[in-house]
């Protein structure tokens, strides 16, 4: 329980904010916090709040698993790399072939977020594949 | 004459006469008690009366129990109403243990979040995701943040910031 009660912060913010399918349990001394928020802004907000428990977060008692649920109605996306291109592999995968590239700020269409960290992906030029979803922004 | 001075006694006699004979709040009371004490589905409620309205309180298994604890009171004599007020137990949480992934996919997953992180080793062994190496303070968050999707068992964080 006190795994619970250090990180109750989170759990609270996030019953307020809204996320689905919330789920907080303790195994092995470890705390899981599962659930889909209903945008990236409420994930960014609960990370803000564990890094106020545990700023370089190494404490290794805790696993925030909280997805931004998957939008039908995002159709674009901004590749917000720090400033290099950003891969378009042939499968979800680093150990897949590149098949084309998106510059960063580049403006991409997103065809699926059905694998939460490989989008399937088209750039302007009809390049289809899989990018890293971290480097990528929604676009309303 | 005689008979209107008569007015008030016979008033007060049959005012003791009904008194005597409805049931005493009280005496409804226990009787209600009594039945609901002996099922043990409805042995939890409990129940006041205040001049022939039972009131029943408290927390039972669900809807049969609270349905069962008002059939109980309906036919006893002086009862005029009933206000079911019983909640119902919440179910316990049922506990879903985490999803681990194994640790063949878990490295490949860990080495794509790690790519583009040159000073970030990770090792994984048992579903344990182990880091060292040097990282800045601005990436930190947002590895962290795809390292916790990846279903590992524990993330053990040992980068120095750089």
């Amino acid at each position: 329980m006190a795994l619970q009660d250090k990180y109750q912060a989170i759990t609270n913010a996030a019953l307020q904010a809204g996320i689905t399918d919330l789920q907080v349990r303790e195994q092995s001394g470890v705390l899981y916090i599962d659930g889909t928020a209903p945008s990236g802004s409420v994930k960014d907000q609960l990370w803000d709040i564990y890094g106020q428990i545990d700023p370089n977060f190494t404490g290794g008692d805790l696993i925030l698993d909280v997805k931004v649920a998957a939008n039908a109605n995002v159709t674009r996306a901004r590749v917000t790399t720090d400033s290099s291109n950003l891969n378009i592999r042939k499968g979800p995968g680093t150990d897949q072939p590149i098949v084309g590239k998106a510059a960063k700020d580049e403006v991409i269409t997103v065809v699926s977020q059905g694998n939460p960290q490989w989008w399937l992906v088209r750039t302007a030029d009809g390049e289809e594949g899989y990018a890293y979803a971290t480097y990528l922004t929604a676009e309303a | 004459m005689k008979m209107i001075r008569l007015i008030p006694a016979m008033a007060l006699g049959l005012m003791l006469f009904f008194t005597g004979c409805a049931p005493k709040d009280a005496d409804i009371r226990s009787e209600i008690e009594k039945k609901l004490k002996a099922n043990p589905a409805t042995a939890a409620a409990a129940v006041t009366v205040i001049e022939g309205v039972a009131t029943l309180s408290g927390e039972l298994a669900d809807e049969n129990a609270k349905a069962e604890a008002a059939k109980l009171i309906t036919g006893i004599k002086g009862v005029k109403s009933v206000v079911n007020n019983v909640t119902l137990t919440p179910p316990p949480p049922v506990f879903i243990p985490p999803v681990i992934t194994a640790d063949d996919p878990l490295m490949q997953s860990v080495k794509d979040a790690t790519k583009d992180y040159p000073g970030v080793k990770a090792e994984v062994k048992d579903g344990v995701i182990t880091l060292t190496g040097d990282i800045t303070k601005a990436s930190l968050p947002k590895l962290m943040m795809t390292l916790n999707g990846l279903n590992a068992r524990k993330i053990d964080n040992k980068l120095t910031i750089k």
